[in-house]
């Protein structure tokens, strides 16, 4: 069997972020396995500027974003394998996948870094009734059609959830002539970024309607029409507020889910919220010496976290091959509720910890505070918060060394 | 001028067709969409019932019992899903055991073997753990099956053209005539003409032998109503679970599927539109309520689609399969249990026709074999190696949900019955099928259509008609 000291599945800016990393921590015997044509992921089809913003403080698009680490890779002359799909990993660490060239193979690797990326909630999670025409299409379907290929997916369009990628079709779609109709999001909030609102939606006087979902679709070949409507606190649709819209397209961005199987059938502890792994400060999993990174591990607005949270994997893949250190602690890290998950999930070794969390309503005036048992050891004033954006904050080593509970838990409490 | 004509190619066409290839005789099949099995053959259950259900003296039962007895053979030959997982029925309380010991000797009565009736809460969890507290009785059938219906369809006529059968997508007959012991069957774009009819037109049995001047009965539609569960959650069921049958009928049943969902269903509502397909709010409702009733922890958001399909109910109870005319055959009102029974349809119908005077000479080239669809991940790592080094398509994973391969892909559009759209390709290969749901495959499928039917791109449908995927090009291209 092959064998290589690193194997990094997915070459989106995840996997090749952690590739520099370990390569500059000292680890030369590295693999990039990719099952697309290209290195870059899903930032390939975002051809939009926002990009990079604290990576390189400059405004890039996701493709030039992507581009300045594909360069990086290619410097550094780490080897990658497009057109190769890895169908399966184990806890031995052997990796099997599968290209045109080489058929079925397995490499058995030192370390694994899983950088999968994530994929779209789909229409059936949604349990919408009516009819089953064409013209439905989760918003990243649409963006690589319009982007990739260079057709148009619709002309009239509504777009069911604001999440940042559905906000960004829906200037694109309007920019290429489509009238986009409305965007309905379920929450009273948008799940999307402050600015995409602005800039796709406000800009373009497209309405955004909130506390509202499509009961309904309807058409026989090719969609005609959604009845929308607004629904209650329980989520439940008010049926005197239903209305038809006339469409020929419906756009899904109704949240992202981590691409996990693989990690699944390995074994690996997910975390039930974030539908990733469960992680250390290193990114390390549960399975010793495989780590996860990017979108496959929990979702990330912006790809500078991705980044960052990569060349953190990459370290410690490094360390892990190189010199192995023994944890040195055992420290749970739990959330409120409020909080509704915090990543990492576990701290095996003390030092200077970044805990990054999201929260599940929008809050206003509030601290976040990290408590060990009763005892408060950090908190921060926050005037807002909203689950659409990622927060971070910093613990010291030396109040970390102070835990004598084995868990801490992050939370918010409202300022009086 | 063909001997036979069949029209519907839903699994009862399909199979007597395949039946039929076997002899020396000119046949067709004739059906209105752009794909076979589109009709009820795609949209239900999936079970080959053991037959404890109908009622005994009936056609369906002796069918049923017969067609499930049929049913290994056939889809070991033709490469169709089968797995013979048994069914189980589920009560509580004296009641329920009563109409439980009924169908036990109503099963006994029908042929069906080895039926156990379960008295004990603990035997009832032998057979399925996740059976929901309350529950202490049962009848487990082991000769109960599941199978995969549109493949079987699909299969069922692809072999039958393998031995010479024709086939005519996209015609849908409109009128029928008869003249000096010729019907001429026409559609908006040709004429066939055949010495014999059989009408297997589904929901739409009536109409077509209304067509032909048999106005004797008359089918209403009756929806129903699925959902189904990823693959993740294929340990919930292993058997398929039954409720106790009452005056509101067969209740939702859980039960896995040949490929390892869950599928949740059928609603039962009676219609008036034959082409209402829609699902409903209170049809997710019904589902639910009823699922989580017997089954513990149904994980509804697993959900990864829901759909509908219409039952085409009759007005005399059994399967309306007579002959009113000179040689037409009607095959209708073959509702549940139709799939089960569909092999011995088949072969009640050859009898009829042989009983009707028609020379069946068997063929002396017939073959009954078919390569299966979606066979990669079965395969061993060095067989598949082998199909890669041939043709590197089989490298390439197109549906990475299902892991299906281009060359599977290609391989399946080159097959007959020839799928063009993107549900055809799914139906076949799976490719779109899984927890995505083509989001991630659809761009990518739509090119080997593109390519291999030599089309534009934003000609692709997703089910033929006006079902395009995309509606133009965008501005820059233009
Ligand atoms: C539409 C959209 C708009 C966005 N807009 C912005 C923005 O404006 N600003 C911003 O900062 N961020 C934005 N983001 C977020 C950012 O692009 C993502 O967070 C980032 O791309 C995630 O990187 P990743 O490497 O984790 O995942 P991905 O980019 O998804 O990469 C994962 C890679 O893994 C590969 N892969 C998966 N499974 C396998 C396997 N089994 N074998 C081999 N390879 C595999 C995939 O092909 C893919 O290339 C946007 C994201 C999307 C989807
Ligand atoms: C909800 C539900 C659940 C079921 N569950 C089970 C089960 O678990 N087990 C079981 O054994 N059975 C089950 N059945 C029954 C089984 O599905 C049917 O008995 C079987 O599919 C009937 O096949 P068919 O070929 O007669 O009809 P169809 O599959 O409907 O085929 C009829 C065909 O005729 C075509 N057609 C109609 N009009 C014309 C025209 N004018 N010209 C040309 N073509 C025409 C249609 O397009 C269609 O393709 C279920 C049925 C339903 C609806």
């Amino acid at each position: 069997m092959k064998t290589t000291d690193l194997v990094i599945i997915g070459g989106g800016p995840a996997g090749m972020s952690a590739a520099v990393a370990a390569y500059e921590s000292g680890v030369k015997d590295i693999l990039i396995l990719e099952r697309d044509s290209s290195l870059g992921g899903i930032l390939q089809q975002c051809i939009h500027n926002g990009f990079g913003l604290h990576k390189f403080s400059e405004e890039l698009t996701g493709p030039e974003y992507a581009a300045r680490y594909e360069a990086r890779v290619k410097e550094l002359k780490i080897p990658y394998k497009l057109n190769t799909m890895v169908l399966e990993i184990n806890q031995n660490k052997e990796v099997t996948a599968i290209n045109s060239e080489e058929g079925i193979f397995t490499i058995q690797a030192k370390a694994i870094i899983l950088a999968m990326g994530c994929r779209e909630r789909p229409k059936g999670a949604l349990n919408i009734s009516g009819t089953r025409p064409s013209g439905i299409f989760t918003a990243g379907t649409a963006q690589k059609f319009v982007n990739m290929m260079g057709y148009m997916p619709g002309k009239s369009v509504v777009i069911l959830g604001s999440g940042d990628i559905g906000l960004i079709m829906a200037r694109r779609m309007t920019l290429e002539g489509a009238k986009v109709k409305a965007v309905c999001e379920l929450m009273p909030y948008s799940g999307g970024l402050e600015r995409n609102i602005e800039q796709c939606l406000r800009d373009f006087d497209i309405p955004l309607k909130l506390s509202c979902t499509v009961a309904e679709i309807h058409g026989k070949d090719r969609l005609e029409g959604v009845t929308i409507a607004n629904v209650d606190k329980n989520r439940c649709i008010i049926p005197e507020t239903k209305e038809y819209i006339e469409c020929d397209t419906l756009l899904l961005s109704c949240g992202l889910i981590p691409e996990n199987e693989l990690t699944k059938a390995c074994g690996i502890n997910i975390d039930r919220i974030t539908n990733g792994a469960d992680v250390d400060q290193n990114r390390e999993t549960s399975v010793e010496g495989i780590f996860a990174c990017g979108n496959v591990l929990h979702v990330h607005d912006l790809v500078d976290n991705v980044s960052e949270e990569a060349e953190t994997a990459g370290k410690g893949a490094a360390e892990y091959i190189l010199n192995r250190k023994n944890k040195s602690a055992s420290i749970r890290v739990k959330t409120d509720g409020k909080v509704r998950y915090c990543v990492p999930q576990r701290i095996t070794d003390i030092g200077d910890t970044t805990l990054f969390f999201r929260v599940s309503d929008i809050y206003k005036d509030v601290k976040i505070i990290v408590k060990d048992g009763e005892k408060e050891i950090f908190s921060r004033k926050k005037q807002k918060v909203a689950p659409g954006e990622m927060e971070s904050i910093m613990l010291k080593g030396d109040i970390l060394t102070e835990v004598d509970s084995g868990e801490i838990t992050v939370g918010l409490e409202k300022l009086q | 001028m063909y001997d036979i004509a069949i029209i519907g190619a839903g699994v009862t066409g399909a199979m007597i067709a395949r039946k039929l290839s076997a002899y020396n005789l000119k046949i067709c099949v004739l059906e209105k969409e752009e794909d076979v099995s589109m009709g009820a053959s795609m949209a239900n259950s999936g079970i080959v019932h053991a037959g404890f259900d109908a009622v005994s003296g009936t056609l369906k039962a002796k069918l049923n019992v017969k067609g499930s007895e049929m049913m290994p053979q056939i889809a070991s030959e033709l490469g169709v899903p089968y797995k013979n997982n048994g069914s189980l029925v589920v009560g509580k309380g004296s009641d329920d055991f009563q109409t439980i010991k009924e169908l036990y000797e109503r099963g006994i009565k029908n042929g069906v073997k080895n039926l156990q009736l379960i008295t004990s809460r603990e035997d009832l969890l032998r057979i399925e753990p996740n059976i929901n507290d309350d529950f202490d009785c049962g009848l487990y059938a082991p000769t109960g099956a599941i199978v995969c219906p549109y493949t079987l369809t699909i299969q069922a006529i692809g072999n039958a053209m393998d031995n010479g059968t024709e086939l005519k997508l996209g015609f849908e007959v409109k009128k029928i005539s008869c003249d000096n012991g010729i019907y001429s069957i026409v559609s908006d774009k040709e004429t066939v003409q055949a010495k014999y009819v059989i009408n297997a037109a589904g929901l739409f049995a009536d109409e077509i032998a209304r067509m032909a001047g048999d106005d004797s009965f008359k089918i209403t539609p009756r929806k129903g109503e699925y959902m189904l569960l990823d693959k993740e959650c294929s340990s919930l069921v292993t058997t398929t679970v039954f409720a106790v049958p009452t005056k509101m009928g067969k209740g939702i049943l859980v039960t896995p599927t040949t490929h390892g969902n869950i599928i949740l269903g059928p609603t039962s509502v009676d219609i008036e539109d034959k082409d209402n397909k829609a699902t409903t709010q209170e049809g997710f409702d019904i589902i639910s309520k009823q699922a989580k009733e017997r089954v513990k922890n149904v994980p509804f958001g697993k959900t990864i689609t829901s759909f509908c399909g219409l039952r085409a109910v009759g007005d005399t109870g059994d399967f309306i399969i007579n002959s009113n005319l000179p040689r037409f055959i009607n095959v209708a009102a073959i509702e549940s249990p139709g799939l089960s029974a569909s092999p011995a349809i088949a072969e009640y119908v050859a009898d009829m026709l042989a009983d009707m005077g028609i020379k069946m000479t068997q063929k002396a080239d017939y073959d009954p074999y078919r390569k299966p669809y979606n066979y990669f991940t079965k395969l061993t790592n060095e067989e598949k190696n082998e199909l890669i080094a041939k043709d590197p398509d089989y490298g390439k994973i197109i549906c990475r949900c299902e892991t299906v391969t281009k060359g599977e892909i290609k391989d399946a559009m080159l097959r007959n019955p020839k799928p063009t759209s993107i549900d055809g390709i799914k139906r076949r290969t799976r490719a779109s099928m899984g927890r995505c749901q083509g989001g991630f495959c659809y761009p990518h499928i739509i090119e080997i259509i593109s390519e291999m039917l030599n089309i534009p791109y934003e000609n692709v449908t997703k089910f033929g008609g006006e079902s395009f995927i995309n509606l133009g090009k965008i501005k820059e291209d233009v």
